[in-house]
């Protein structure tokens, strides 16, 4: 069986000592965590490791031993494996690694049922030049030097081989894999797999395994070479622990704002709960304003990141993190358009254009209907409708050009106010420029809901009345078209109405033309807000950041390197994170929204408005997820 | 570290090298042949000779600029996404496979699919209108059924090996397959 030791990078200049790590269960394989320098008691070290093992959860035991020996350290060796009867093991590993050499020597102790210790001496010669040890130059010379030691370690190992191949059936092979302990501690592996893993699938495959080890084991590194303790660790953090005044300054500061947040989230629902604003048609009217759906919506982030608890799960911190950084992007866009349209009097200019372009807006429409009301490209339109549909849309036009010259003198004071909302974010202000299009093309909206309904009731008895007049009906019970025998006088009145409709169908047909064009240019310009305030509310812009600058911290697998070798050593691997593409990034941690999604395919769509059914075709999502 | 001549399925010649680290670790990398600079030239005259043709017409260069700005990107788009320089498969006994595709900009992309998945390496044959494709893919284990295939990842998609590059591969994978 091949045996994998995942090795960490910064234990590769280590002083002699004790090789603290796990052994992963299922897989044949050990993770080296940290390595306890001599001199040691074994008592302490056994405490300590209880210790660590308590807080931490994770099964660590004491490996084996490893040797780098400096200047008066020989005999090391010696020591080193009686070790191996103070700390009872299944395996016991003897790695050991020369000054002025890049090799690493392995030996395993395996026990038998007796507790005897049967070594293994295999002795698999691992080289590395991935740029750590030593300068290039000596490099050259130190392959000299091993390679005529390897010759003679060779002769001896196959003698060695000889006698033992007559004990034991399969070479033990180890592998070593060097990784970087920090980058492996802060990452997370995707698919990210919460909780308590089914005890009926698989165990968590090796690479996890070993992912978890690495995170879990934070209390192993809080030891390092200046503290005055009995015992002297090397890990990651030996060198002294380093962390960020602003990082630590801000997670002291989350607990006020989150209380400070909670007090404010309470007075705000205490206001929307008053009785007054619960009343059906203010509800209907608040479910229907965009500006409302966003604040609804944006007070939910609010009370997910105003929570007392603290999180420890990645994907629950990273859309906490997703939700703090869009909402501060906003509030920043925000500013920035208020900074904008305050600065040069732009709001007086924009109100102060306002009421032209509606006068503009509605003398082009009642030029529209002029022209509807003659014979439009050349048509000829029955008289008598045509006039008494042009007659009521024009009477409508006057009604609303009147209400907006009597609102006229509010128009500036209105803007100027509105405009405040854009403190709160790009995104308020963008739903309330929504709404506020809506309020004012709310004519062309009823003009396309008469129209539509019009057309569609007259669709409906021409196709009914064109059955009849062949001779059919719709059967309600079979949902089909069944034969039926009609009287003399329904076919009579039915033929006349069926003309009669037949032949005012263009008339209808073209004011819903064209009403329905001026409706779809609303929708559009509508949907494009929407679309843009869905894109803020929903762009995981923290987690893009964190792909782009910390790309080690989303995973999403690992890559091997093979180090130089050579020929009849042992493998030597480096193992690096490969970061997750950045498009999955974006997929995975989009935050849900009320998005605004087209309802109905292109076909769909197309069906509904030959037909003159009403279409309304963003729809909004209910903001519940599962 | 042998290097017969080998083609891809279309009759381009590729080449084929094998590296073995150890007993338990094999790499095979297949490269195809570099961009071909008469090739960069033709296009490039093609392209400059239309936006010279329509500036004749109208007398507007930013045609020409437009010309020269879209050839650009499309050769940096190209090189960077389409273009692979050669494909490696590192197979390391009871770790795993893992494939890498290296791009003519230096780009890599790697995948690595652990020991524990894969179910199998094996060539198949895919049948595409008149012509019979042979693939080398990997097989891989479904969790919930212990004999199910769940996926089939292709390997040596842009370079497309033929039978005898595909059979070497497949020999020296197997062996180290079977020892683990």
């Amino acid at each position: 069986m091949v045996l994998k030791i995942f090795f960490p990078q910064c234990c590769n200049r280590a002083d002699s000592g004790l090789l603290v790590g796990r052994w992963l269960s299922g897989h044949d394989s050990a993770v080296v965590l940290a390595v306890i320098h001599y001199p040691f008691i074994p008592g302490q070290v056994k405490q300590y490791i209880q210790q660590i093992q308590a807080s931490s959860g994770v099964e660590l035991s004491v490996l084996g031993s490893w040797s780098l020996p400096k200047e008066g350290q020989e005999g090391m060796e010696s020591f080193l494996r009686d070790l191996s009867t103070i700390f009872p093991q299944k395996r016991w590993l003897q790695i050991n690694r020369e000054v002025g050499k890049t090799g690493f020597n392995c030996q395993v102790l395996q026990r038998d049922q007796n507790g005897r210790a049967i070594p293994r001496e295999i002795k698999k010669k691992v080289e590395k030049t991935d740029g750590e040890a030593g300068g290039d130059g000596q490099k050259k010379e130190k392959k000299k030097v091993k390679k005529k030691k390897e010759e003679k370690q060779k002769e001896e190992e196959e003698k060695k081989e000889e006698e033992k191949e007559e004990e034991e059936d399969e070479e033990e092979k180890v592998i070593f894999v060097h990784y970087e302990q920090r980058k492996v501690m802060l990452s997370q592996l995707h698919p990210v797999e919460n909780g308590v893993s089914d005890p009926k699938t698989d165990p968590p495959s090796e690479l996890r395994q070993m992912f978890q080890s690495v995170a879990l084991s934070q209390p192993l590194y809080f030891l390092d070479r200046y503290d005055d303790g009995p015992l002297k660790s090397t890990h990651w953090q030996s060198e002294g622990r380093e962390a960020s005044i602003i990082v630590e300054l801000l997670k002291q500061s989350t607990v006020p704002l989150c209380m400070l947040l909670r007090w404010l989230l309470s007075i705000w629902t205490w206001i929307c709960n008053i009785r007054i604003f619960s009343l059906p048609p203010l509800r209907f009217l608040s479910s229907k304003l965009s500006t409302c759906v966003q604040l609804s919506y944006r007070t939910e982030h609010m009370r997910t990141l105003s929570s007392p608890k603290r999180t420890t799960e990645h994907t629950e911190f990273m859309r906490k993190a997703n939700m703090v950084v869009s909402v501060l992007v906003d509030m920043a866009l925000g500013m920035l358009l208020m900074w904008w349209l305050y600065k040069d009097n732009h709001i007086s200019m924009l109100a102060n254009t306002l009421v032209p372009a509606a006068d503009h807006v509605a003398k082009e429409l009642e030029e529209l209907l002029q022209w509807l009301m003659g014979a439009p490209a050349g048509l000829k339109m029955n008289r008598a409708l045509d006039q008494v549909l042009g007659r009521f849309f024009l009477y409508h036009i006057h009604l609303w050009i009147s209400y907006i010259h009597l609102m006229s003198p509010f128009i500036e004071g209105i803007l100027w106010y509105g405009c405040l909302s854009a403190c709160f974010g790009l995104t308020f202000a963008l739903s309330l420029l929504s709404d506020m299009v809506a309020l004012l093309t709310f004519h062309i909206y009823c003009f396309y809901v008469y129209g539509a309904r019009l057309y569609c009731l007259k669709i409906y008895g021409l196709s009914s009345l064109w059955r009849l007049f062949r001779g059919k009906k719709w059967n309600v019970l079979r949902q089909r078209v069944d034969s039926c025998s009609y009287d003399l006088d329904q076919l009579f009145i039915g033929t006349l109405l069926f003309t009669v409709l037949l032949f005012l169908l263009p008339t209808t047909a073209l004011y819903y033309l064209v009403f329905t064009l001026l409706r779809l240019v609303v929708v559009l310009f509508q949907g494009v807000l929407h679309l843009s305030v869905d894109f803020i509310n929903s762009f995981p812009l923290f987690a893009v950041a964190l792909r782009i600058t910390r790309s080690y911290r989303l995973a999403e697998g690992v890559k091997f390197r093979v180090l130089c070798e050579e020929p009849g050593t042992a493998l030597h691997l480096m193992m690096e994170i490969n970061p997750l593409k950045s498009s999955t990034v974006v997929q995975l941690y989009r935050t849900p929204t009320y998005s605004c999604y087209p309802k109905d395919s292109w076909a769909a769509l197309v069906k509904k408005l030959f037909v003159g059914e009403l279409i309304y075709p963003w729809r909004h999502k209910t903001t519940k997820t599962d | 570290m042998e290097d017969e001549t080998f083609t891809d399925i279309s009759g381009k010649a590729i080449s084929l090298d094998c590296q073995n680290h150890s007993s338990l670790c094999r790499e095979f990398v297949v490269s195809v042949p570099k961009v071909s600079i008469g090739k960069v030239m033709v296009y490039t005259c093609c392209v400059w000779l239309l936006a010279y043709a329509v500036f004749f017409f109208t007398e507007n260069t930013a045609v020409l600029s437009s010309a020269i700005f879209i050839t650009l990107v499309g050769m940096m788009l190209h090189i960077h996404f389409v273009k692979v320089d050669h494909e490696t498969l590192l197979v390391i006994g009871s770790l795993g496979i893992q494939l890498s595709s290296s791009y003519a900009s230096g780009r890599e992309t790697t995948t690595f699919i652990e020991i524990g998945k894969i179910k199998d390496i094996v060539i198949n044959e895919a049948i595409y209108m008149h012509q019979i494709i042979y693939y080398l893919c990997v097989l891989l284990k479904d969790p919930s059924e212990p004999n199910a295939v769940s996926r089939v990842v292709p390997l040596f998609q842009s370079s497309k090996p033929r039978l005898n590059c595909l059979m070497k591969v497949y020999k020296s994978c197997q062996e180290i397959l079977s020892k683990c």
